[in-house]
């Protein structure tokens, strides 16, 4: 009896350090979600001017690019998977490998096709080196808060990687695997088709009752697209990082906090039952003396 | 000058860098320098990495140093998108000389790589830039 209750108090010592941990990680993520969101906002003026500059260019001139060609059937296509460095943030890496598996299993059983994989994130590289699949190359090290050079670097492989010819390892189409920030309670793991782009007529236009003006291009809009279309590749894979890392954040914050929560209704249930087992020693040390004392006098009594 | 000043915005990938009234924006396209004054017709241009000189409609003049991008003019709004844009302000001249005489050091314009050539050019902007900012501050 003596030795289950130390051994209760030992564990209620034990996870009342583990709930130290999991509250200072949950307070972490969400300070650090502030920021993440911070940041894809100081984001947004790019994407819109340049999602609408874009949209004014398609719209406008009908220019061919060898970015927005679409090649079919495709025969090879390009997964880039963004996933966190770090676990301990709930289903958030597995959902969206889970996306990337099922977007694969599309690729290559329904539609035949070859796919290449570039990962962004430890735990997606070593899902897949777990597992012996190849990586055609990956990043790591800033699934916490991105910058664009990151993104750039990642563009720049994949863009190079789809404007080479097929024969030579080029890819026909290019998608992101990515985790979508819908709000604080929910994140989506998405697939989308990065390349080759495809530019929407802007929708916007009409909300102010304008027309999209009529540019002029200089030098000419073939040359401007070509500037323009990069950009708008690389702004969209930051974007994507950004959308990742704060769900990454909020997914933290989530998993974190159940398991503060989950601590404590351990610790009230351990402390309970230690006081349970030290209620349970002292009655019987009473009922002990107390029958040892019965069994004293009823033995002086019977000389 | 009776029309409304330019509203400009330069936004870099991560953040607004300038926004304001202007009269005047001088940028470099692909093909030369272009000066925009309010009322200019709608234009998209493709930019080189270039300072980007703004006189505000209050008078002050603010210089700034991009890496290529594009301008977009339409109704009066300016737009220069870049994916690294800096205030001469915030341009470090020693960091950014030190980076430039490395990269002399390595050779002749024809034995650098090209992605080196343009990152040559952008310290040359952001040089431009800064310089321009300190001649101007005791003065």
């Amino acid at each position: 009896m003596a030795s289950s209750l130390r051994e209760l108090r030992e564990r209620r010592r034990s996870v009342s350090t583990t709930k130290k941990i999991t509250r200072a990680m949950e307070l972490i993520a969400a300070s650090r979600i502030i920021k993440a969101q911070q940041a894809a906002r100081s984001a947004m003026p790019y994407t819109r001017a340049l999602t609408h500059a874009v949209s004014a260019l398609a719209t406008h001139a009908r220019v061919d690019h060898p970015l927005l060609e679409d090649r079919q059937p495709a025969r090879r296509s390009a997964m880039l998977l963004i996933t966190g460095d770090r676990g301990l943030a709930g289903a958030y890496s597995t959902n969206v490998i889970k996306a990337a598996e099922q977007l694969h299993a599309t690729l290559v059983k329904e539609e035949g096709q070859e796919c290449v994989q570039y990962i962004t994130g430890t735990k997606g590289v070593s899902y897949f080196d777990f597992r012996q699949r190849h990586v055609e190359q990956s990043w790591t090290g800033f699934s916490d808060a991105p910058l664009y050079s990151n993104a750039k670097d990642i563009s720049d492989v994949l863009i190079e990687r789809f404007l080479r010819p097929f024969e030579e390892g080029g890819v026909d189409q290019i998608h992101v695997v990515s985790t979508r920030f819908v709000s604080m309670l929910t994140q989506q793991a998405v697939a989308v088709r990065l390349l080759p782009l495809v530019v929407e007529d802007s929708e916007e236009a009409p909300v102010n009752g304008e027309v999209i003006p009529f540019y002029t291009f200089e030098p000419n809009a073939a040359m401007v697209l070509d500037q323009l279309l990069p950009m708008y590749v690389a702004n969209r894979i930051y974007t994507a990082l950004l959308q990742s890392s704060a769900s990454e954040l909020a997914s933290r914050q989530r998993a974190m906090k159940s398991a503060t929560d989950n601590a404590q209704d351990l610790i009230e249930r351990l402390t309970r039952e230690a006081n349970q087992a030290r209620q349970a020693e002292i009655t019987q040390e009473i009922s002990e003396i107390v029958g040892g004392a019965a069994a004293l006098s009823e033995s002086a009594g019977n000389e | 000058m009776d029309r409304p000043p330019l509203k400009v915005e330069v936004v870099a990938a991560d953040r607004q860098v300038w926004a304001g009234d202007v009269v005047t924006v001088i940028a470099r396209t692909t093909e030369g320098d272009i000066g925009i004054l309010p009322g200019h017709e709608p234009l998209m241009a493709a930019l080189i990495p270039c300072v980007v000189d703004i006189i505000t409609s209050d008078g002050r003049s603010e210089t700034l140093a991009v890496d290529g991008g594009f301008i977009s003019v339409a109704q009066n709004h300016v737009w220069i998108l870049s994916q690294k844009a800096i205030m001469g302000e915030e341009v470090t001249l020693d960091l950014a000389y030190r980076e430039m005489a490395e990269l002399r050091s390595l050779g002749d314009k024809e034995n650098l790589t090209g992605e080196q050539t343009h990152h040559m050019n952008i310290l040359d902007a952001q040089i431009r830039a800064g310089e321009k900012v300190q001649n101007e501050q005791p003065a």
